[in-house]
């Protein structure tokens, strides 16, 4: 069967859903039911960042070969991707509300991801300004990759060097050390492997349908 | 000039003392390019000591009553634009006629480490006469002098590196002054936290040794920002 993988997504992501609703969870101060979050908003996350590197990469190829497929490819990655991170801020700012006390609170990972989700709306803005569309493939190719070297530190080490409310930053345990107990990390996991599948599952789509729509204007 | 300009074919190896030989003729071109027309750094030296002013009349001309986070914030908000502006033209400046030419006669590596060079230079003289201008008006709260002038050269080589590539970018496409600012607000933001953090312990002179972790940051981002502009800019040099 060769669509095995997707099956295997609408299966993990069912399975998070209910386990992670109705599995068990540590009681925690102040988190309380909402820890339960952590399986749909951080595996946003990750899955996220996991499609933007793939995308560097598809744009890395496209400079190797200049095969208008693999641009196609890195455009797709990073728009999912971005729906993805608008996901996970909506998701994030459901748990701060009831956790922090608003839906936005002034946190250094709050905003740098903010910064980041701009970044690639500049990427989008950039290709929207050329016609040709060799140019536009290169280019933007070429942004794409820098964007993503700018976006690793701004999310992984800026965050760092303050204090802030997410657990793994300014000298708070990650959150794999302390914060998760034994039971909640295999759903995790799967959520994490899932809603990348779900993602790559709906770049596919729109791959095809990207590719559909080059033959026909040929 | 006239014995550098030896034909040599686009992607080559060059033996090194020739390679900066040619280097040297680039960065010599970019510095009397830039002195033939002066208007522009006129223009750019102006634009600077105008800002500062312009902060100086807006906060009602009272000196050392800013708090130091307003004053550190302001100058590097007004260093940002001046940098954004100055390292913008740089690929505007030229016409397409004569990027052909130089295609013909160097390599894409050795135009964009002469446009990084000279760029890094523009901005230390910029902010330079810039922190001059804002501490000679605004009063100069800096403790720690040293570390705030390397924080400077820090910023300066960090702005330059990571502008020049985006001011080639947006050079390719029309509308390039918006998409400039456009692309690279966010590019050089995780600096800039970076550069207001290290400037602020500066100015309180705090102990050297709190800086450590965001200087080595900093530099780690150069670091990250020179090598893939030098990776990148063959590609767009192509197009």
């Amino acid at each position: 069967m060769k669509n095995w993988w997707k099956a295997l997504s609408v299966l993990i992501i069912f399975f998070v859903i209910v386990a992670g609703l109705v599995g068990p969870t540590p009681r925690l101060p102040i988190l309380n039911e909402s820890i339960r979050n952590v399986y749909f908003h951080v595996p946003l996350w990750f899955s996220m960042i996991i499609l933007l590197l793939t995308s560097a990469i598809y744009s890395g190829k496209y400079l190797r070969s200049g095969n208008p497929d693999h641009d196609r490819i890195a455009v797709e990655f990073t728009n999912t991707a971005l729906v993805f991170g608008l996901m996970g801020c909506l998701t994030g700012s459901v748990w701060a509300n009831f956790t922090w006390g608003e839906p936005w609170p002034n946190d250094p990972k709050l905003n740098s991801v903010a910064v980041g989700m701009l970044l690639y709306f500049a990427y989008s803005i950039l290709r929207g300004s050329f016609d040709d569309e060799q140019r536009r493939a290169r280019i933007s190719a070429v942004y794409n990759i820098f964007a993503f070297a700018v976006f690793v530190p701004l999310i992984f080490i800026v965050p760092r060097l303050t204090d802030s409310l997410h657990p793994g930053n300014g000298g708070n345990p990650a959150f794999g050390q302390y914060n998760m107990s034994n039971q909640m990390r295999p759903i995790f996991y799967s959520g994490v492997i899932g809603f990348t599948l779900l993602g790559v599952w709906i770049t596919e789509l729109r791959i095809r349908m990207r590719r559909i729509q080059a033959v026909l204007e040929d | 000039m006239q014995g550098k300009r030896t034909k040599v074919s686009p992607v080559p190896l060059y033996p090194m003392t020739q390679s900066l030989q040619q280097l040297g003729a680039l960065m010599r071109k970019e510095f009397v390019l830039e002195w033939r027309q002066r208007y522009a750094l006129n223009g750019m030296l102006l634009y600077i000591v105008g800002a500062v002013f312009v902060c100086y009349l807006s906060f009602n001309a009272r000196r050392g009553q800013l708090t130091p986070i307003v004053w550190n914030t302001l100058f590097w908000i007004i260093l940002l634009f001046t940098a954004i502006n100055a390292v913008a033209k740089s690929f505007v400046q030229e016409r397409a006629g004569r990027f052909l030419y130089y295609y013909t006669v160097a390599s894409p590596l050795q135009i964009i480490v002469s446009k990084i060079i000279y760029n890094t230079v523009l901005m230390l003289v910029l902010s330079g006469l810039g922190f001059a201008t804002y501490a000679f008006v605004l009063g100069n709260p800096v403790q720690d002098i040293a570390l705030y002038i390397s924080s400077l050269v820090l910023g300066s080589v960090g702005f330059a590196a990571s502008l020049t590539l985006i001011a080639g970018i947006a050079a390719k496409a029309e509308n390039s002054a918006t998409l400039m600012a456009v692309l690279s607000f966010p590019v050089v933001l995780p600096l800039l936290l970076m550069l207001l953090r290290v400037s602020k312990n500066a100015l309180d002179g705090l102990d050297r040794s709190v800086s450590v972790d965001e200087i080595v940051t900093i530099i780690a981002i150069d670091a990250i920002v020179l090598v893939l502009s030098g990776l990148l800019f063959p590609f767009l040099w192509r197009s």
